[in-house]
């Protein structure tokens, strides 16, 4: 067994995930909850395996570093952060329906990774700029951020399908959005999810500063990739304060959760193709 | 209550936080599309003579640093400023607050408040509710009141200035960023193999700037993966002052060299035709590190004119892998062979032992930065993180008991509040209403 081929096995137990959880949302089978979460915490210790073999592989090659270094090995972290994020939430909200619009985002984070042309799973060694110990600190922080943002999305997404049948009032327990929680707990769920993303992703803007320092002596410099992170950061910022201070909360923070996401989408995939920078590691 | 300034209120109001972070995170985009800090042409060239200009009018071309951008973030800080001094003694009030005096008819009215009756006298009643609250950590204090006696506990008072840390981290990061802007430099040299400087160009003006000590590039080299990627790049740098050495260093991309504040990082290379040649005497250990172009003999001095050329060299795209030397000393015929590049042969001569190493002559190219503020800006960073935490996972909570007589009985009642995360408080205050009421 080598990390690719558990890798690519996590792939499909994470399709298979999504199609239990869309089961479970669709035909209401909630006895099928812990079905879909046993098997997703396998797939999820499938992908931890398989991250750590392929760290391991590193070292044998001669390379040692953490599987964090190219756009593949992002996005496959990127799944697991989600994977490991989204089994938190269930475990501490009780309820399994949210996977139906969680555990996507991690399948297609690793359809892509798999099937993608133009990214190379091939683990390569660092370039200078890269070895550094700041590396591991800045991406798992960064990372954690970015898949908090992906489920907080998720969750908006669920917010706004279950808001849309409900104001055309045909919500009942008996329709196929009564499995939904209470709005309300929706909401209360969208934005701690948020809040949490918001601090990580403070840090991992932190602790690439710090990095730019040590490296360039220069802690911010207006690289594409760091005025995104910033442009994401004003976001979220305004969204918080909505909430806080001027009690947005519905549709409003439902949409906010979906717009802050599309913005870490651009700072996380549309500058490394899209715009020229520093950060072009992530390319290829 | 006096009424407020308006232009106060304006600027303290959280509608004009929104309105400049929307603007800030709208306009940062336009510096991330358009490239920044080219030339006048360059714009000409990839939109239009008209475009260019009005670019040059609004500082387009570095707008991170024009007076709208920076104006931007001005208007930010102020609200920041005035926005923290119009809550701020509201908070602090809170804080401070004399929660015993709070009128006992509110206490009932509290979203989470439980009310039961005992046998126990009242004084009875107080201290065992006192030390069981104590016992639960909630450390009371008590005061007698008209109707009856009042217990109090809290916690995380203090969270509540999370979110004014984070405000202050911002106007911490920004102050230390003026610091360095106004103290401190970011210029780079290009210096070649065994020579020094003393003087690096400023980026944005190209001013030369004096460092006030001399730094020397012994040697640079490039280290490749087999497979031709970059693995290193590395240079051995001395410093001095007045002429003497101070230190050596071997600085690679992520570890700098910083002597008296100012740093020096590995930032680029350039190769030159010419070629660094270092010939040791075994015995006596003198050495000589010379310069010369292809094909070119140089005389060494310090080794009784002995005199070296090199003859071939064979180049993997533009670094040279290997090269063929050419060497004679005063006695026998010439020795000819190949070294590796930046690596060490031993030549056998009739009657001394030379070590000879070759490679192809660079010139590292430094960053120099000096920046007083970065420490500034790094407390503003620890103090974002922990007021973050602070004001998203820390809550003030607070827990009143109030014992009174009511007849032949004593009535109890527990009330509590926290300013957040209601629901993790509603657990924690159900399970000590539990504690207390059993006997």
């Amino acid at each position: 067994m080598d990390s690719s081929q558990l890798l690519g096995v996590t792939t499909f137990t994470y399709l298979f995930s999504t199609i239990l959880y869309a089961i479970i949302f669709i035909f209401k089978a909630k006895r099928l909850g812990s079905v879909a979460t046993v098997f997703t915490l396998i797939a999820f210790l499938v992908q931890t395996v398989g991250l750590l073999l392929r760290w391991q592989e590193s070292y044998t090659l001669g390379y040692g570093h953490a599987p964090l270094t190219n756009m593949y090995e992002s996005v496959v972290f990127f799944a697991w952060t989600i994977i490991f994020l989204y089994l938190l939430i269930e475990w501490k909200f009780k309820t399994h329906v949210i996977g139906t619009f969680a555990v996507p985002f991690a399948f297609l984070a690793m359809a892509y990774a798999s099937f993608a042309t133009g990214i190379s799973k091939e683990i390569s060694p660092l370039v200078p700029a890269l070895q550094s110990n700041w590396l591991l600190a800045h991406v798992v922080t960064c990372f954690i951020g970015y898949a908090a943002f992906a489920v907080a999305a998720g969750l908006g997404i669920m917010y706004l399908t279950k808001n849309m049948s409900s104001s055309r009032k045909t919500t009942n327990d008996e329709s196929l959005l009564g499995t939904l929680p209470p709005l309300k707990t929706i909401d209360d769920i969208t934005h701690k999810t948020m809040v949490f993303g918001f601090l990580w992703l403070s840090v991992g803007i932190i602790t690439g500063a710090i990095w730019a320092n040590s490296a360039w002596g220069t802690y911010w410099s207006w690289d594409p990739k760091e005025t995104w992170s910033l442009i994401t950061w004003f976001v979220y910022a305004i969204t918080l304060h909505a909430r806080y201070t001027r009690g947005w909360g519905g549709v409003r923070i439902a949409w906010l959760a979906i717009f802050g996401f599309v913005s870490v989408v651009f700072t996380y995939y549309g500058v490394n193709f899209l715009l020229a920078g520093l950060h072009s590691y992530g390319s290829n | 209550m006096k009424k407020k300034n308006p232009v106060f209120s304006f600027f303290a109001s959280v509608k004009l936080a929104l309105f400049t972070l929307f603007l800030l995170a709208i306009t940062s985009i336009i510096g991330t599309v358009i490239p920044q800090k080219e030339n006048f042409d360059f714009y000409v060239r990839l939109y239009s003579e008209k475009t260019a200009q009005i670019f040059e009018v609004l500082s387009i071309p570095d707008m991170y640093n024009s007076w709208w951008f920076l104006g931007l973030l001005g208007l930010l800080s102020l609200n920041l400023i005035v926005c923290s001094f119009d809550r701020f003694p509201g908070v602090w009030r809170q804080i401070k607050a004399d929660n015993l005096a709070t009128p006992t008819t509110r206490l009932g009215k509290m979203r989470l408040s439980e009310k039961w009756t005992t046998k126990q006298s009242p004084e009875e009643a107080a201290s065992t509710l006192s030390s069981k609250m104590g016992d639960s950590g909630w450390l009371t204090s008590q005061r007698k009141r008209e109707e009856g006696t009042l217990l109090f506990a809290q916690k995380g008072a203090i969270t509540r200035t999370g979110v004014y840390i984070v405000h202050a981290s911002i106007l911490t990061i920004f102050a230390g960023a003026i610091i360095g802007e106004i103290y401190g430099f970011k210029g780079s040299v290009m210096l070649p193999e065994t020579q020094a400087t003393s003087t690096v160009f400023a980026f944005d003006s190209g001013k030369a700037i004096d460092l006030g000590f001399t730094v020397q590039c012994n040697r640079f080299d490039i280290e490749f993966y087999d497979s031709g990627m970059p693995k290193a790049y590395k240079s051995q740098l001395t410093v001095f002052e007045n002429d003497k050495k101070i230190l050596d260093k071997e600085i690679v991309v992520n570890d700098p060299l910083e002597y008296k504040g100012i740093t020096l990082y590995q930032s680029s290379y350039k190769g030159y035709q010419d070629f660094l040649l270092t010939i040791t005497d075994k015995k006596s250990s003198v050495a000589q590190t010379v310069t010369l172009p292809f094909q070119q003999r140089t005389t060494l001095s310090n080794h009784n004119n002995a005199s070296i050329g090199v003859i071939n060299a064979e180049a993997m795209g533009q670094s040279i892998t290997r090269l063929k030397i050419w060497f004679k000393d005063d006695k026998g015929p010439a020795s000819t062979f190949w070294v590796k590049a930046g690596s060490e042969v031993t030549v056998q001569r009739p009657d001394k032992e030379f070590i000879i190493g070759g490679k192809q002559m660079y010139a590292t190219g430094l960053q120099v930065a000096k920046d007083p503020g970065v420490w500034v800006v790094y407390i503003g960073c620890g103090m974002m993180i922990l007021g973050l935490f602070v004001a998203f996972f820390m809550s003030h909570r607070r827990i009143w008991v109030f014992i009174r007589k009511d007849n032949e009985d004593t009535e109890i009642r527990v009330s509590g509040s926290a300013n957040k995360n209601k629901m993790g408080f509603e657990k924690q205050f159900a399970s000590l209403a539990l504690t207390l009421k059993n006997n």
